[in-house]
């Protein structure tokens, strides 16, 4: 194992607003760490401050040891890949036009993709099970569909990070499952992997690790059974839930709804 | 090993090949008619060389140039305005909306009351064009439709033209007209028109990325900042040099891309061709209609927004229909 992303006294915000302070944790290759907080709490923010689409107030972000304050766009895109809460703009692309953009980072800013690309494009549709998708209408395949496609897109970009937001918002249940098995079929594949949920089963499920933000802090950050607790949901979510074990899985359970 | 070739692609040729074909008829139909009408055969024999009188003058140095000068701002605004919408993520900017070509009619107009030489007053447009871009641009209302500084200045203008020799040249060649196009105007055309089209060609992988927005784009590792400037800078360059010679000229930058867009998709390598070729079409049609309808020549941006207007509709329409 070795340390893949790691942050350190992160400060993220936006001139004039900081929205958090002094985050700090290291990610390994094959990790999952699952990153929950209300929401408006910042969560999308860190994400964007550590892929560099707003510039860190204070801290460091590293990849393998290498501070990356100076890597330019496409270098970053080459360690990290970004899953946003929805993408895709709203232009009637194909899916498979959609999934190529994920190799932008590697050609050259005038030269159209080669077969390779095509190649690695299609390679990560069929992983996530899209491939018969990839003519189909960017506008008029599913939430479920452009989600996985999203994932493909990073996929082809073959990062050694993927950060994902809030991957399973808006899906269906059976969307949220098959999305969740994916994220965990990248650390399988040897992938640094950091994303954001409401859902705390979705953490206990799939996540080595998770992280609660808190009014600006990392105010837990351990494994699934020492974060999620009765004391860790009631401090971030102002709520008061029983965690349960079901079948040997835990899931939290509002005490209201009882 | 290679790419299949897909049923997009296949469909994006033939969509061109056709347009190629409708441009073509399209220039051979309008050779021919005018206030000195030539025949078919009359028109094969200046063609081919063989014949050197009234008839060859009128092709070669008067209707001739004036057709590939349609052609070339046809293709020239329909082209910025696909780059327009793609970058700006709208497809219902053009350049007429971005103050484009205001800015550069702006220019013009004051070359015109000042009594500036033809290469000056295009010059004066091509700064104006520039500013006006650099102006919405930097105060980053690109998108909420006309820039109030250019029209009110358009209006200053006409306020202190003399209204016996200038008003009616300005008034004229705001509504957009090639009635006076030469052979010089379109060596000052040609020019830039090539000049903006190869960043355009260059970047058409880059211009799909850049529909996601700024942020997705940075992420996928384009710069997207740079690349901006760039396409911007063709767009306009193209824009004004269409602008200095065929004044404005409203809706074609607007309607030709979404037509394009509906046959061939957005994806920027099939759909710059394809618009290029259509806008030019287009323009062609509406200025062959424009010194042929009437008896005096109806402004060409009369004509456009009185045939661009049901167009766009009918697209919104067709677009609504298909979901994009």
């Amino acid at each position: 194992m070795s340390t893949r992303l790691s942050i350190a006294g992160l400060s993220f915000g936006y001139p004039g607003r900081t929205v958090g302070t002094d985050v700090t944790f290291a990610l390994e290759a094959g990790e999952i760490l699952c990153l929950l907080g209300p929401n408006g709490g910042g969560k999308t923010t860190l994400f964007r401050t550590i892929l560099g689409l707003v510039p860190a107030l204070a801290g460091t972000v590293a990849i393998d040891g290498a501070d990356i304050v100076h890597w330019n766009a496409r270098r970053r895109a080459l360690a990290m890949g970004y899953v946003p809460q929805s993408g895709g703009g709203s232009f009637a692309f194909t899916v498979r036009d959609i999934v190529l953009m994920g190799r932008s980072a590697h050609r050259g800013t005038f030269a159209p993709p080669a077969s390779e690309d095509y190649d690695a494009a299609d390679a990560a549709m069929e992983r996530l099970g899209i491939l018969d998708r990839a003519d189909r209408d960017w506008l008029r395949i599913s939430g479920g569909e452009r989600q996985l496609a999203l994932i493909a897109r990073a996929l082809a970009q073959e990062p050694r990070v993927m950060i994902l937001d809030e991957p399973t918002a808006n899906l269906d249940f059976g969307n949220q499952v098959r999305v969740m098995e994916q994220v965990r079929g990248l650390a399988r594949a040897g992938l640094a992997v950091l994303f954001s949920t409401h859902h705390p089963e979705q953490a206990f499920a799939a996540a080595s690790r998770v992280a609660m933000l808190h009014q600006g802090r990392l105010a837990r950050i351990g494994t699934p059974d020492e974060v999620i607790t009765e004391d860790g949901m009631r401090l971030v979510y102002g709520i008061d839930v029983e965690v349960v074990a079901v079948a040997g899985i835990k899931v939290c359970l509002p005490l209201d709804w009882r | 090993m290679p790419r299949p070739r897909r049923r997009s692609d296949a469909r994006a040729t033939a969509a061109f090949l056709g347009a190629l074909a409708v441009l073509a008829v399209l220039g051979i139909l309008a050779l021919q008619v005018g206030a000195y009408p030539v025949t078919p055969s009359e028109l094969w024999a200046v063609l081919s060389g063989r014949a050197h009188g009234i008839n060859a003058t009128v092709i070669y140095a008067i209707r001739g140039p004036r057709i590939l000068g349609a052609m070339l701002v046809g293709a020239a605004l329909s082209s910025a305005g696909a780059a327009y919408q793609s970058l700006f993520r709208n497809p219902l900017v053009s350049p007429d909306i971005l103050g484009v070509s205001s800015g550069a009619a702006l220019g013009a107009v004051l070359g015109i009351l000042l009594g500036l030489p033809v290469g000056a007053i295009e010059v004066a447009s091509f700064a104006g064009g520039i500013a006006a871009m650099a102006l919405v641009y930097g105060v980053a209302v690109a998108i909420r439709g006309h820039d109030p500084l250019m029209g009110s200045g358009v209006a200053l203008v006409k306020f202190l033209a003399d209204p016996e020799n200038q008003l009616p040249a300005i008034t004229f060649w705001l509504l957009g007209s090639l009635a006076s196009f030469n052979r010089s105007d379109l060596m000052a055309l040609a020019p830039p028109v090539a000049i903006g089209l190869v960043p355009l060609v260059l970047l058409r992988w880059r211009l799909d990325v850049m529909t996601l927005g700024d942020e997705e784009a940075r992420a996928l590792g384009v710069e997207v900042a740079l690349l901006r400037l760039g396409i911007v800078a063709s767009a306009t360059l193209m824009t004004a040099a269409a602008v200095s010679v065929s004044g404005v000229v409203g809706w074609i930058g607007l309607v030709v891309p979404h037509l394009a867009r509906l046959i061939v998709g957005p994806a920027f390598r099939r759909l710059l061709p394809l618009t290029a070729v259509l806008g030019a079409a287009f323009l062609l049609a509406v200025d062959t209609l424009a010194r042929n309808a009437g008896g005096v020549e109806v402004p060409l941006g009369v004509l456009t927004a009185v045939l661009g207007t049901p167009v766009f509709l009918w697209l919104m329409a067709a677009a609504r229909r298909v979901g994009s």
